[in-house]
């Protein structure tokens, strides 16, 4: 025997493994297409190859599985009809037969278990056909095909030997020299779609470890680098006699660097192997009729990719057979087809592959997305009315935007299309979304071919080089003082006119710390993250180079600009800016104050953790601040334009009346320009007038918190060395309003009448969520640790918990989970808070059961979470 | 630079030294006035830094990004993670020539700024030390123990300790 016992073992699984995922996908096939003889002798001789190889190697109970099945099957080529019911029953058993296997793989031996139940209801079914067959068999015999007569001739019961012989006038499995049965070379096609050609000989793979070919890639990203410093310096001289070999070796290097970059290529039908399963599983529960079509299924991606984007992609096909495809009768009614199509498709587009999943089902309700986002104020009333459908549609990308009102089992809630936003975002991809009413919607995701080996554009800012995935690069404009592109500034904020637009525009100089007033001369890079459009602004741009991406040094791994960095020809180490990093600074940041460096950080503990601030003059007393994420937008207008009415003023703003309030001492001005942070929640708006906005920093807090006199301020902080009043915005929102201010009023109210229970562990953040809370009209507790907190939850006025899960992840989910489990418990609403939402965590959320997962500083969504449960409260009142 | 003959090392070495395994043989640096021993188990090469990109928004230990044969090798400024301070001039230059030693940890290349590296000595265990109760704590964490030379005293560095910067939590 060639193979010992493990090695045989290791085999057989992996062989299995690959049959079994192959007779999962050619049976949902079979059911659709249940006259085609051609998938039928392949399930046949693959489950057959399963049972043999079984036998051959003593796995008693996978044997009886795969035997019980393969009699249902033996029927069904026989020419019984193909009953949903049986092939979901076979299915079950593969599902059975895979978990064995898994055990098999983990221990090396078969577990102890009993399969009589599925057996029994196989063999049920396997008669049941039989019967079926029985009567029918007189009138059509089908002697066309050799093994059915065979069958038909020697009837029922088919022993052993009888299928045997069967299987040998089948074209089957072959029994190799060591003895072993062999899979055919067919059995292991990943595509159904396309019928591949038979490869001579034996196998023509070899299966190689991953880690070996990671090693390679390094290897040969180290020859580009080497080669390339050559060619910089061969071309600084006239050698003749080295120009010739220095040639044959870059050809060499670039061959060679493509076929390392192969082995590490996948097909992208591997990534869709599991779905027709899926695809037809929903469809069952859900009793909708849904064909799965795929289309260039051999298109290749980077191994690395194709394993990242695997499950967003199983996440869209879900949502478009949960969602998107209507019920039967719906369809009917609408004159479609039945069946709902699910289309995949994958091609390749320059450098990178594009992936379209397309559904032709009910298409996005424009409607319901604009009115989502209109209540989570993710954009206003005026802003919606001039957007287009398109624009309206991209809200779903938006964190924690979900349409889906009726729960269902299938896709989950709380994640949806913003988490597989994160994860193509993750790899450097854009995600684009267009729908029709009633004709259906088709989502497109744009990913790099690898992340190994990226095509980027060489920047210079200040003395430094920079370099910026060509992915995200829209255009580059030349600007100019004087010329007709030209940089022109809002409050020191860079803007840039561009198609009758205003781009924001960010210095990469002045991001990267340089010194000194960015300069006007130099390239606008127009960059796309999502929705989001900026213009990055550096001295020169050099060229495009394919740079091989090397991981940032874990010490750096911290700084949100830079993605990793590279090698240049010249052997200079350049920097990789991180489009998305920049991305989100535009997204907190108003004015460029807030892109300013900071002074070297001094040894932190590593717990602390920084909140951004805007920090602003109002008065005469110093400086005050606010954290920038309870800013809706900073604004400078006319003192002109102001109204005075009722001894209160107001400012026409977007539509609407604004209240204008002063902050502490400081004046609203009568002429000139007023400075204004504004703030909003839902309907409300008000804007605080200021003396002058001075800096965003980022700050590690540590509050200390002011006396009960002191209004208007939750207490004061030391930011960049100032001692600074933290504003309470509780304090300044219209006094007018009940629903704002009950808080406040009746804080002298004990602890123990609490409705909503925070708990944090952060002082800064209970501190800063307190007002926010308050601000919904209810009684909060805080609490710094769950002990106090299981304390405080027991009591009956509570209907709201808040739970950090950022801390400590683990106990979190425990309490809320035996809060759950408490005699209150449901009729208790668990909100987790988090500052970043993966999957995971929403996995474990949902888990628990926690109401909602909320981003920490989206006090949007937080105060929305908050009503809903409010308005219920008072219907109910 | 001259490295003698190992020799198997006396029987009954103080524990403190056991620490730095069976080699008692140091690559000698100067930072300032101070002269430091880096076990020479640990370091991987000596050589001469220049051409180092800077990278904004870094801990200001770290000097920058270098290329060393291919592979990227991240500066830490041992003057200034030593608390001394450091000539705003020295190394925003990026021709500026530097003497750095090569060191891996976890799988990444490091390189150590330093004043000048010296000869490597071969120590014996009699003349080791633990560090000084009285030393400045930021010292005290970095050094491993003292070697009590002739001339001078040679402070071991735990290249570990040296290595592990306080970072902000990422954002």
């Amino acid at each position: 025997m060639v193979f010992g016992m493990d090695d045989l073992l290791q085999e057989f699984l992996s062989e299995t493994g690959e049959n079994i995922d192959t007779v999962d996908r050619e049976l949902v096939r079979f059911e659709q297409e249940p006259n085609n003889r051609e998938i039928l002798r392949n399930i046949f001789r693959l489950v057959h190859t399963v049972k043999g190889t079984c036998g051959f190697i003593g796995l008693p109970r996978l044997e009886a599985l795969t035997h019980a099945a393969e009699s249902v099957i033996g029927q069904f080529r026989d020419g019984a009809t193909v009953s949903a019911i049986a092939v979901t029953a076979i299915l079950e058993t593969i599902d059975c037969i895979k978990e064995i296997l898994a055990e098999l793989a983990e221990k090396g031996q078969e577990p102890v278990g009993n399969d009589e139940v599925l057996i029994t209801e196989l063999l049920a079914l396997a008669d049941q056909a039989k019967a079926e067959l029985s009567h029918r068999l007189p009138e059509n015999g089908e002697p066309s095909d050799p093994v059915a007569a065979y069958l038909t001739r020697h009837g029922s019961p088919l022993s052993e030997d009888e299928l045997d012989l069967v299987f040998r006038s089948a074209p089957g499995p072959e029994r190799g020299p060591n003895g072993r049965i062999e899979a055919p070379a067919t059995a292991k096609a990943a595509d159904e779609a396309a019928p591949r050609e038979v490869r001579p000989g034996g196998s023509a793979t070899l299966r190689v470890s991953v880690d070996t070919i990671e090693h390679l890639m390094t290897m040969v990203s180290e020859l580009v680098l080497t080669r390339n410093q050559l060619l910089e310096i061969s071309r600084k001289q006239e050698d003749v006699g080295l120009k010739a070999p220095l040639q044959r070796l870059s050809l060499i290097t670039a061959e060679l660097q493509d076929g390392v970059m192969k082995t590490r290529m996948q097909p992208i039908g591997n990534a869709w192997s599991k779905l027709p399963r899926i695809v037809r599983d929903l469809g069952a529960e859900l009793g909708k009729r849904i064909e799965l079509v795929m289309e260039g299924t051999d298109t290749e991606l980077d191994r690395q990719i194709l394993d990242l984007i695997k499950d967003p992609l199983t996440h869209m096909v879900r949502n478009c057979a949960d969602h998107a495809i209507e019920s039967r009768e719906e369809r009917l009614a609408a004159g479609k087809p039945e069946h709902g199509t699910i289309r995949l498709a994958a091609y390749h587009e320059g450098g990178s592959v594009t992936i379209a999943v397309s559904d032709d089902g009910r298409g996005l309700d424009i409607a319901r997305i604009r009115r989502k986002a209109l209540q989570q104020c993710l954009a206003q009333e005026a802003e919606l009315e001039r957007m287009s459908d398109a624009q309206i549609s991209r809200f779903i990308f938006h964190p924690g935007f979900s349409t889906a009102e009726s729960v269902t089992a299938v896709s989950g809630r709380g994640v949806g299309m913003d988490v597989v936003k994160v994860n193509v975002d993750a790899i450097g991809g854009i995600i684009d979304i267009a729908s029709t009413p009633g004709v259906g919607t088709t989502i497109t995701i744009k990913i790099p071919l690898t992340l190994a080996i990226v095509s980027a554009l060489i920047v210079v800012a200040g003395k430094q080089r920079f370099a910026i995935p060509q992915i995200v690069v829209r255009e580059l404009v030349r600007v100019k003082a004087g010329a007709d592109h030209r940089v022109e500034q809002i409050n020191g904020a860079p803007v840039l006119r561009l198609r009758d637009r205003l781009l924001p525009i960010i210095a990469l100089s002045a991001l990267m710390g340089a010194a000194g007033a960015p300069t006007d001369d130099g390239f606008i890079v127009v960059t796309q993250i999502g929705e989001r459009q900026f213009g990055i602004l550096v001295d020169g741009v050099f060229h495009t180079e394919e740079i091989v991406v090397k991981p940032m040094s874990t010490k750096l791994r911290h700084i949100p600009l830079f993605s990793g960095n590279t090698i240049l020809g010249d052997g200079a180490v350049v920097l990789i800016v991180d489009p998305n990093g920049i991305a989100r600074l535009v997204g907190a940041a108003a004015t460029v104050d807030a892109l300013r460096v900071e002074t070297p950080a001094q040894a932190q503990p590593p717990a602390a953790e920084k909140t951004t601030m805007l920090v602003f003059r109002a008065g005469l007393e110093g400086v005050k601040a606010v954290p920038l994420s309870l800013v809706t937008r900073l604004e400078e207008v006319d003192a002109g334009e102001f109204q005075h009415s009722g001894g209160r003023v107001l400012l026409h703003y977007r539509d609407r009346l604004m209240p204008i309030i002063p902050v502490g001492e400081a004046a609203i001005r009568t002429e000139g320009l007023q400075p204004l942070v504004i703030i909003s929640d839902g309907e409300l708006i008000l804007g605080l007038a200021v003396d002058a906005i001075v800096d965003i920093v980022d700050e590690v807090l540590d509050v200390e918190i002011a006396s009960m006199s002191d209004r208007g301020v939750i207490g004061s902080a030391v930011i960049r060395g100032r001692a600074t009043d933290i504003l309470d915005l509780a304090h300044y929102l219209p006094k007018d309003d009940p629903g704002w201010l009950s808080g406040r009023r009746s804080d002298a109210r004990p602890i123990d009448a609490a409705q909503i229970l925070l708990v944090e562990p952060s002082d800064f953040l209970r501190e800063m969520l307190g007002p926010v809370l308050k601000a919904s009209g209810r009684q909060i507790a805080f609490a710094s640790d769950f002990e106090t907190a299981t304390r405080l939850a027991a009591h009956e006025a509570m209907t709201c918990v808040l739970i950090d899960l950022d801390r400590t992840p683990d106990a979190a989910f425990t309490f809320a989970a035996a809060l759950r489990a408490s005699a209150s418990g449901d009729s208790l609403r668990i909100l987790g808070l988090t500052s970043l939402a993966t999957p995971e965590l929403h996995m474990r959320a949902a888990q628990v059961r926690l109401d909602e997962v909320i981003a920490k500083f989206d006090r949007r969504a937080l105060l929305s979470e908050l009503a809903e449960r409010k308005s219920g409260m008072r219907q109910a009142a | 630079m001259s490295k003698h003959e190992a020799n198997a090392p006396a029987p009954g070495a103080a524990s403190a030294a056991a620490a730095f395994g069976e080699s008692l043989d140091y690559v000698t640096v100067t930072v300032g006035e101070q002269l430091l021993g880096l076990p020479i188990g640990r370091v991987h090469d000596v050589f001469i830094a220049n051409h180092i990109t800077t990278v904004p928004r870094a801990p200001s230990e770290i000097v920058g990004l270098l290329n060393l044969r291919g592979r990227v090798v991240t500066a830490i400024c041992l003057r200034r993670r030593l608390g001394h301070p450091v000539a705003a001039t020295t190394h925003s230059d990026e021709a500026c020539e530097l003497v750095a030693v090569g060191i891996d940890l976890g799988g990444e290349a490091y390189a150590l700024i330093v004043d000048a590296v010296g000869e490597v000595m071969r120590l014996d265990q009699s003349t080791f030390e633990p560090v000084p109760v009285h030393l400045d704590a930021s010292w005290a964490a970095l050094a491993a123990g003292v070697h009590r030379l002739d001339e001078r005293l040679l402070v071991v560095l735990d290249v570990d300790a040296v290595l592990k910067l306080d970072l902000p939590v990422a954002a």
